[in-house]
């Protein structure tokens, strides 16, 4: 026990000590949330639409309007003069061409049927049906706002109601799994060195002239980064928070305690890594291969596991992001308790125990 | 214990085709300091290693402070204090933070580690810059505080693997003189050097050529055999036969 701790607090010094692990430790998960937050952002705004008016008439003018008030979409910036629809989405300068055709005016007011034209870049799909959701909604509101308001409006419709993420904002949705991504990233970055480094440096070999037991030093190596790396955790959940907005409808202190599981497990990660390499590099390169792609790829934090070919759905159930993005949208949107996410939990703990299991039967007392 | 500090018979060690190790038998008594001398890449290292635990041979038989190099590192890693010739201390902790660490690693405790390291400081000097950071300290601060980490624990027996290179001669001979103190007190010695003045002060000596031991004898009579002025030339006429013997097979 004595072993551990004083194993532990050695590590706290290099991390402390060392300039460059400080900057993983602090700067890191700062740019990583920042630069995904914002740069990860599918709420579509200000579709730049052209609309070729040929019914000049003061409806088709007020539907222009409409449209151009919006938040949703904006007028090109040099006016478009050519009336071939196919030529203005090919000068890039619009992302939709919305025609008019004479007669929509005088069909509005005889309560005739009536086609517009919407033509659409579709190279950008979600774009494309983000326009014609928009469009299509906006033209209801203008029918129904033109309306009597004595008219019965007959027939049934849907009305969504949409929970958890009422806005549908994309950042709140993706900054909790980011939160999971960053974490797991940080974590199997920083012990993935500890040992490489000792390796590298020849202090491994002087330690291991000492009747020291290899599950000593693996567990005297994570123990510190378990507080860094939890530290960290809240870092950027303040950040989801305030800069991002993201609403917290559960409890914090079963995120956090999940959190803990989370973060141990992704340092044995990076633990079973340095066991197995010789140099900080190739363990550097390993943690964020093994950490970075699959947990973006295969967690959901943008793509639905469910969706996914078979082999991939197996193979997601060993990256640990896939566990924590579902505990971290459960309990911050959801509001989940821990019978729910309890199984989320154990599939870390299992996760976590293989690797130390693994790692500590592949690093070996001995040397060369 | 027995009156055999190190005996290790037929004892090699293959890197692949490369014979690190070649056969080699040697017997270290207690209290004796050993000179393990060779040139460079003629296995010192690889045996050194193999001794104290950090590498398993591929074949022969060892025995250190009694206890078995296969089934029994653990130990022989309670017994055994270990210098190598890259300085191996963290360069991040203060000399006192390595001790405490390192005493801590050998299980050893608090009360004892505080009242050992007060003693080797006052031994081997180190007051002026226990406090500072290892890797800050010119290199024979550096050994001098690697010495008192390997002797932190009390061992039987200290392996040294060549703890003086680069370090000025005013240095070196407080090593030494360190080195002899100890030995009085029944400490064995195994040390690698490339200099033929510390090797003169060892009771015995063996020369290592290309992994296999060409002599062992104590210094005197080595050069007496091989009819040298002093030890440096006998050192060099044994490589060179070996080598001429090499090149004729």
């Amino acid at each position: 026990m004595r072993r551990l701790r004083f194993i532990a607090q050695k590590e706290f010094y290099h991390v402390l000590r060392d300039a460059r692990s400080l900057t993983i430790v602090i700067l890191m998960p700062i740019m990583m949330t920042f630069l995904y937050g914002y740069a990860i952002n599918m709420d579509i705004e200000n579709i730049v639409i052209s609309i070729v008016d040929y019914d000049r008439t003061l409806e088709s003018r007020e539907l222009a309007q409409r449209l151009y008030n919006s938040k949703y979409f904006s007028r090109p910036n040099e006016t478009v003069d050519y009336h071939d629809p196919d030529q203005i989405l090919r000068s890039g300068q619009t992302q939709a061409v919305l025609v008019i055709k004479p007669g929509f005016a005088k069909a509005l007011h005889r309560g005739e049927s009536f086609a517009l034209g919407l033509v659409v870049d579709g190279s950008d799909n979600n774009t494309s049906a983000a326009v014609q959701n928009y469009s299509n909604q906006m033209l209801q509101q203008f029918l129904v706002n033109r309306l009597d308001p004595n008219t019965r409006i007959q027939g049934i419709t849907i009305s969504p109601q949409i929970l958890y993420n009422p806005d549908l904002k994309s950042a709140h949705f993706f900054v909790p799994a980011l939160v999971a991504i960053v974490l797991l990233m940080i974590s199997a970055l920083l012990t993935s060195l500890t040992i490489a480094r000792e390796k590298e440096t020849g202090t491994l070999e002087q330690l291991l002239t000492a009747p020291v037991k290899p599950i000593e030093i693996l567990l005297g190596k994570i123990l510190p980064y378990v507080v860094i790396a939890f530290l960290d955790g809240i870092l950027v959940l303040i950040f989801a928070k305030v800069i991002f907005g993201v609403p917290f409808v559960g409890s914090h202190l079963l995120l956090l305690g999940f959190g803990l599981i989370y973060v141990s497990t992704s340092l044995s990660i990076g633990i079973l890594i340095s066991s197995l390499v010789k140099t900080q590099q190739v363990a550097g390169m390993f943690a964020v291969m093994t950490t970075m792609l699959p947990s973006v790829m295969l967690s959901g934090f943008i793509f639905a596991i469910k969706n996914m070919p078979t082999a991939l759905q197996l193979l997601s159930y060993i990256v640990p992001a896939k566990y924590f993005v579902t505990i971290i949208r459960g309990i911050m949107l959801k509001g989940a308790g821990l019978s729910l996410l309890a199984g989320q939990g154990l599939s870390l703990l299992l996760l976590m125990a293989v690797m130390i299991l693994v790692a500590s039967r592949k690093f070996s007392t001995r040397v060369g | 214990m027995n009156q055999q500090a190190v005996v290790i018979e037929n004892l090699s060690r293959h890197f692949g085709q490369f014979k690190a190790v070649d056969n080699i038998s040697l017997t270290v008594n207690k209290g004796e300091t050993f000179g393990f001398l060779g040139a460079n890449g003629a296995g010192k290292t690889t045996t050194i290693r193999m001794l104290c635990g950090l590498l398993l041979p591929t074949s022969g038989t060892g025995r250190v402070a009694g206890f078995d190099i296969y089934t029994q590192p653990e130990q022989i890693k309670k017994h055994i204090g270990y210098m190598s010739q890259k300085f191996s201390l963290y360069p991040d902790l203060t000399g006192q933070e390595n001790m405490g660490f390192y005493g801590a690693a050998y299980g050893l405790p608090k009360s004892y580690v505080q009242q050992r390291i007060a003693a080797l400081s006052n031994r081997l000097s180190l007051h002026d810059f226990i406090h500072r950071r290892a890797g800050s300290l010119p290199i024979g601060w550096r050994q001098r505080l690697a010495l008192g980490v390997a002797l932190l624990h009390e061992p039987q027996i200290l392996f040294l693997d060549e703890p003086t290179a680069g370090v000025d001669p005013v240095f070196r001979r407080r090593f030494w003189e360190i080195l002899y103190e100890l030995s009085e007190e029944d400490v064995t010695i195994f040390v690698t050097t490339h200099y033929m003045d510390e090797a003169e002060y060892c009771g015995r000596i063996s020369i290592m050529h290309q992994g296999c031991i060409v002599e062992v004898g104590r210094p005197f009579d080595l050069v007496q055999k091989l009819a040298c002025d002093n030890l440096e030339d006998t050192f060099i006429k044994l490589i060179r036969s070996e080598e001429k013997a090499n090149a004729q097979a």
